[in-house]
């Protein structure tokens, strides 16, 4: 009997994952059935005219997440070597507790500071300098409204950058000592050690931690929302309002009216699914080569 | 002077290297702040104690968007939590080698799945059938979100458990399942309740998936089988919209939420150093 019913209690989990990719996969088909493919590659989304196209929304969603890659990786892994190699060990448990925390806020309430501290700034200090000094640059033209790709890629660097330190770090400490040590006897300083002994093992684990960062990146909904600016079209500029996939849906599916309109939404979400399921994937195969355990600080 | 030069390398990227964790921790520090200050000024008694006002009246407060998540967490819980730990007792005890498996690599897959997407899940098998907007279906989202985390706490946690513990309660005579709900879950309890607070502060700062499903509500609820007002989903409404007292309303929601969940990671870590040292 008990036995039964904890193999029942797991296999619950089976039957959801199942029943979530069978019943999107079901209510994306008509809007399958309309657009194919060219789903992908046209860039109209017009819910009058019923035709729909996600090309912005897959744009605005990979640049803010490389984006925020960008600033993210250099900080975190190097906040993650300070962690493991580099501080001394009472400074460690304060900072990992702080970092824990910044996991623990939650999206809703970056998108709030985002909003009204991240924007303004960005907006009267950050894009103004900018663009008086690279504006020769596309990336750096237009106005600067504040909301837009480039605080989108900034508020998620903040937010993702707890996960990529947390896993790098649990990564680096599964490095084995005797690496560090037999790079130490051969007279390496601290930092050759890290970058030929501890750096060079860990490689597939610390792209592994980044990549898991990527999927939260992709996924991340209210924060962006808030500070993306909503507008479905692709522009050079990352002063310009854009648009995710994620962000498309938290704003328009409850007020989608028609059913080719909630199928088209319901594809988009089928869409994000497939990719940060086979980017978690990968994520997870690569960290768990190197044998760190992926601990999770919230997910 | 070769050896000059490494250490000089040495000693900078050390320093680049700590300040990269300084530049990480730099805006927490600057989001708390903010936080506390916009906040504080915001919280009295009457956010707790009032509805929301109509547009334009000032003050109010958030009541029922407070009633409301700990409905939808409490919803969220009944459906999550047994599911949860009796699956990761499974997954734990299970000497199958290919079904424990197959079902921690979904749990994985499903934790990295965005909430958002979860979101729609709902609305297409409980909200859809339904007809209409219901507490009911945002905590089936919640609850969702949680299974997975919930599951691989316990199952981490029950592994812990000493076995000889468990073979001397056996042969002793004592049946399984009585084994298993007398000595090994109080033995990895302490374990146990952190993988629930956890989840519990994940689930509680949710917005995306309460969207479509919960709805939001600025009333009281009347019922499980309607639309329900949620702390996120307030805060996020009021800090889109254009006025003033609201953004001062949407500030100080924000910092009840974090206390909220702050304190739920706190009663995590503390449960587990206090007791869960021995079993290492």
């Amino acid at each position: 009997m008990f036995r039964l019913l904890i193999r029942a209690s797991a296999l619950a989990l089976l039957v959801i994952v199942l029943g979530l990719v069978v019943v999107m996969i079901m209510a994306a088909l008509s809007s399958i059935r309309a657009f194919g493919w060219w789903f992908l590659f046209t860039s109209i989304w017009d819910p009058v005219a019923e035709h729909f196209g996600a090309l912005p929304l897959i744009y605005g969603t990979i640049v803010s997440s490389v984006l925020a890659l960008l600033i993210a990786v250099p900080l975190g892994i190097g906040a993650a070597v300070f962690l493991s190699e580099v501080a001394p060990p009472w400074i460690r448990p304060p900072i990992s507790f702080l970092i824990e925390l910044l996991a623990a806020v939650p999206s809703v309430v970056y998108g709030l500071w985002g909003i009204f501290v991240l924007a303004p700034w960005l907006r009267t200090q950050v894009q103004p300098a900018l663009g008086a000094t690279l504006g020769f640059l596309p990336l750096f033209q237009g106005p600067p409204y504040g909301v837009g790709m480039l605080a989108a890629g900034l508020i998620l660097a903040i937010m993702v950058v707890p996960f990529i330190i947390a896993v790098s770090r649990e990564v680096l400490l599964a490095v084995p000592d005797a690496q560090r040590e037999a790079a130490l006897a051969l007279g390496a300083t601290r930092w050759e050690v890290t970058r030929l002994a501890v750096l060079r093992y860990a490689r597939s684990g610390l792209i592994g931690a980044i990549l898991l960062g990527l999927g939260r990146a992709l996924g991340e909904t209210m924060a962006v929302t808030m500070v993306i600016g909503n507008r479905a079209e692709i522009s050079a500029s990352l002063f310009a309002p854009s648009y995710t996939m994620a962000s498309m849906i938290a704003n328009e599916f409850a007020e989608a009216t028609s059913d080719l309109y909630l199928s088209a939404l319901v594809e988009v979400g089928l869409l994000l699914f497939v990719v940060t399921v086979i980017v978690n994937a990968l994520a997870r195969l690569l960290v768990w080569s190197v044998g760190g355990a992926v601990k999770e600080v919230r997910e | 002077m070769k050896g000059g030069l490494r250490r000089v390398v040495n000693r900078m990227m050390a320093c680049l290297t700590a300040f990269a964790a300084l530049l990480v921790v730099l805006p927490l520090i600057l989001i708390l702040a903010f936080l506390v200050y916009q906040g504080a000024s915001a919280v009295n008694l009457d956010f707790f104690t009032q509805l929301p006002k109509p547009v334009g009246e000032p003050g109010g407060g958030m009541a029922n968007a407070i009633v409301g998540s700990l409905t939808l967490v409490g919803l969220a819980s009944c459906l999550g939590l047994p599911l949860g730990i009796l699956g990761g007792v499974y997954l734990a005890e299970s000497r199958d080698r290919r079904l424990p498996w197959i079902i921690r690599f979904l749990a994985d897959v499903l934790n990295g799945v965005p909430s958002i997407v979860i979101g729609i899940f709902a609305y297409t098998i409980v909200v859809l059938p339904m007809r209409r907007f219901s507490a009911l279906a945002g905590g089936f989202a919640l609850a969702v979100i949680m299974l997975p985390i919930v599951l691989r706490t316990t199952e981490e946690l029950v592994r812990l458990v000493p076995a000889s513990l468990r073979e001397a309660a056996l042969a002793l005579g004592i049946p399984e399942w009585k084994v298993m709900l007398r000595v090994v879950l109080p033995t990895a309890r302490a374990g146990i309740i952190t993988g629930v607070m956890v989840s519990v502060a994940r689930i509680a700062g949710e917005t995306a998936p309460l969207l479509f499903t919960a709805f939001g509500n600025r009333f009281w609820h009347h019922g499980l089988l309607q639309p329900i007002a949620a702390l996120p989903l307030q805060i996020f409404a009021y800090a889109i919209a254009p006025y003033d007292d609201w953004h001062r309303q949407a500030w100080a929601g924000a910092l009840v939420l974090i206390v909220m969940i702050f304190s739920a990671s706190l009663v995590a870590r503390i449960v587990t150093r206090g007791r869960f040292s021995g079993l290492r």
